[in-house]
């Protein structure tokens, strides 16, 4: 009963010895959840933190001391990082559009009412969410071989005589990797196919109505009636986009090929915490990339206001 | 019309499966030639004198013929007919290399067989199989005890707590994997499964939020009724709630299962020096840095490694769907 916070202690009269029972079995419940917060989410946020301020490896051998604000100077002077984090944003400026569009366009087609067999194509469409990672990797690795892929094969039939290098020209890597990427619209075409079928079909009606064409429907029912889901699939992809870097690491085993290209800044960080094993400068290259991701969130969310329209709400 | 379209877009979305599948019975060969058939297939060969001579498509005398060439020249070639192997060999002008070469239908259904080996494929998919199911076990009680504390019980600070777990979706994970590994490696458990599987028993958010949806759903009226009759909390979860919420259940448990099959990260650096205790993810990574130079055999080790995970999508397709449009909507 004592460390119940200040505001509750004040209430106790109101709150029944039953209801404090019921609370101490709710604590006790979410329980394995708050020691997993603390000891996965919220001790390690703070200790990276911490590290950003020592000068922490594995194997330790200079004694261990705290050397202020070292690694934040060495971090603004290295080239490479800054390399790193443009090739991030660069990639993220293709992908995000696709990964936030590609799976609403595909969520509108399996809803569209002429489509026959329609829940034969979404499982079809989600499939390749439950390959391996690795594999789906591999695989397109393949599809998107100069000689011996399909990719190209399909543009020599159509009469483009010299298909690119997909994965060794600098020019169409970030590409390369965005078709590979386009697998993973599964999950956020179900979320959007969900909340297309939650649109009262009033709107349309009206809509039609109105003269609305299809263009039209799209822009003022459909669109602002799925903001919110959007507006999620949005924030998760700049999350996941800005830590981009296995697909580079699996593919060109982390090499960074080709000349640089997909040296992206999560894989900078994953070498110096995990090849060169030195903690204190990926803690703070991680501070970084976490401040980043949230500067992007917080822009996101504040701007949402104005175009996210929460049909729930009163207004 | 609509159904063409829809039609063309998930065969083009698919056609890697088929590529993986014809490219994983190729030979290296064949794939590093440029232009050769779409199915598998071998360059043509005839026994000459105990060698095997390589047959080519040579126009010859206004027709063109299937020749063994037995001399190569960079500007003239020797050939040989095959059916006639006595007669005066034909000599042709020209590079050889310039000519087709000869297929013959011949699928390298042994790939699977040596990837299966080489990989050691068995104790892979040991490992993948039981850090999935230990991991899915843990998820499962952890996730729901969580989940039905927030759903069923009132305490100060649960709105808070929720969003924090919320929030806690949206994190970079980069921000906390350092000092996690460092503790990891301070304990002595990396190289071991335990950072894998301990953690599954804390609850995740993503299960945790989906099952409390789902448990808000179901009404509380035989709650009260189980808890007149004198049902405690863990009795009325047990006997009441897990009863009417298996849908979510049989979800949350293909969702992990999945998510643990093809979880790459975490054996990645847990286990990078313990090829024994990989599970396949990480082994065919590791396969493709030794074996690249034989893209057939990568492929064949491709569909060795989604093969189940696909199947089993398959087969429980609708309790996926189900749990995904549950987190969905409720956003």
């Amino acid at each position: 009963m004592t460390n119940a916070p200040a505001h509750a202690r004040r209430r106790t009269s109101a709150f029944s010895g039953l209801a404090w029972r019921r609370a101490r079995w709710g604590y006790l419940f979410i329980a394995p959840w708050i020691i997993g917060f603390l000891a996965f989410t919220l001790i390690p946020m703070v200790a990276t933190l911490a590290f950003t301020l020592t000068n922490i490896d594995l194997a330790q051998e200079e004694p261990l001391q705290f050397v202020g604000l070292r690694n934040y100077e060495t971090l603004l002077k290295d080239r490479q990082a800054w390399d790193a984090l443009g090739v991030t944003l660069k990639y993220a400026l293709l992908a995000l559009p696709v990964a936030v569009i590609l799976p609403f366009l595909v969520a509108l087609l399996l809803h569209a009412r002429h489509l026959r067999g329609s829940g034969a194509f979404r499982v079809l469409f989600f499939l390749p969410y439950v390959v391996p990672f690795v594999a789906g990797v591999l695989i397109w690795g393949g599809m998107l071989e100069q000689q011996s892929g399909w990719v190209n094969a399909f543009l020599r039939l159509i009469g483009i005589a010299d298909p690119p290098a997909w994965l060794d020209d600098t020019t169409w890597i970030y590409p390369g990797l965005v078709i590979m990427g386009v697998w993973g619209i599964g999950a956020g075409m179900i979320v959007y196919l969900a909340g297309l079928k939650g649109i009262p079909t009033e709107y349309y009606d009206a809509a039609r109505i109105d003269g609305a064409g299809a263009w039209g429907t799209l822009r003022h029912v459909t669109i602002p009636m799925i903001s919110p889901v959007i507006l999620y699939t949005l924030v998760l992809g700049i999350v996941e986009v800005l830590q981009y870097f296995l697909v580079p690491l699996v593919l060109k085993n982390g090499t960074g090929q080709p000349g640089g290209s997909t040296l992206f800044y999560n894989l900078y960080l994953y070498k110096q915490f995990f090849s060169f094993q030195d903690m204190s400068y990926g803690a703070t290259l991680a501070w970084l990339l976490f401040a980043v991701t949230l500067a992007i969130t917080a822009v996101l969310f504040w701007a949402s206001r104005r175009w996210v329209y929460y049909a729930g709400e009163a207004r | 019309m609509v159904t063409l379209i829809a039609v063309l877009l998930v065969a083009a979305f698919l056609s890697p499966l088929l590529r993986a599948a014809t490219s994983a019975i190729k030979s290296p060969e064949q794939l590093g030639q440029s232009g050769s058939p779409l199915l598998p297939s071998d360059i043509a060969t005839i026994q000459i004198d105990g060698e095997d001579v390589e047959l080519f498509n040579v126009p010859i005398d206004g027709t063109v013929r299937e020749l063994a060439l037995v001399k190569r020249g960079r500007t003239e070639s020797q050939f040989v007919d095959p059916a006639n192997l006595a007669a005066a060999p034909n000599i042709w002008q020209g590079s050889w290399r310039t000519l087709e070469p000869v297929w013959t239908f011949a699928p390298h259904w042994e790939n699977f067989g040596r990837v299966w080996d080489l990989i050691d494929y068995p104790r892979l998919l040991f490992n993948t199989v039981v850090i999935a199911l230990i991991s899915t076990f843990g998820t499962l009680i952890s996730c729901t005890l969580v989940a039905y504390g927030f759903a069923r019980f009132r305490f100060p600070g649960r709105g808070l707590l929720f969003t924090l777990v919320i929030a806690t979706v949206f994190l970079p994970a980069a921000v906390t994997v350092i000092p996690t590994y460092t503790i990891f490696v301070k304990l002595g458990w990396v190289g071991t499964w335990l950072p894998l599987l301990v953690p599954a028993f804390l609850a995740n958010a993503y299960d945790v939020f989906l099952m409390r949806q789902y448990f808000l759903t179901i009404p509380t009226e035989m709650d009260a009724a189980a808890a007149i009759d004198g049902a405690g909390p863990l009795r009325t979860l047990w006997s009441v709630l897990l009863p009417q919420a298996w849908p979510v259940v049989i979800a949350v448990a293909i969702f992990h299962l999945v998510y643990s099959w093809n979880d790459f990260f975490g054996p990645l650096i847990y286990l990078s020096s313990k090829p024994d205790l990989q599970p396949l993810a990480v082994g065919l990574s590791r396969f493709n840095g030794v074996h690249y130079r034989d893209p057939g055999l990568i492929q064949a080790g491709t569909l060795m490694t989604l093969i189940i995970p696909v199947v089993a999508f398959l087969l429980t397709q609708r309790f996926f769907t189900r749990g995904i449009v549950i987190t969905g909507v409720e956003k």
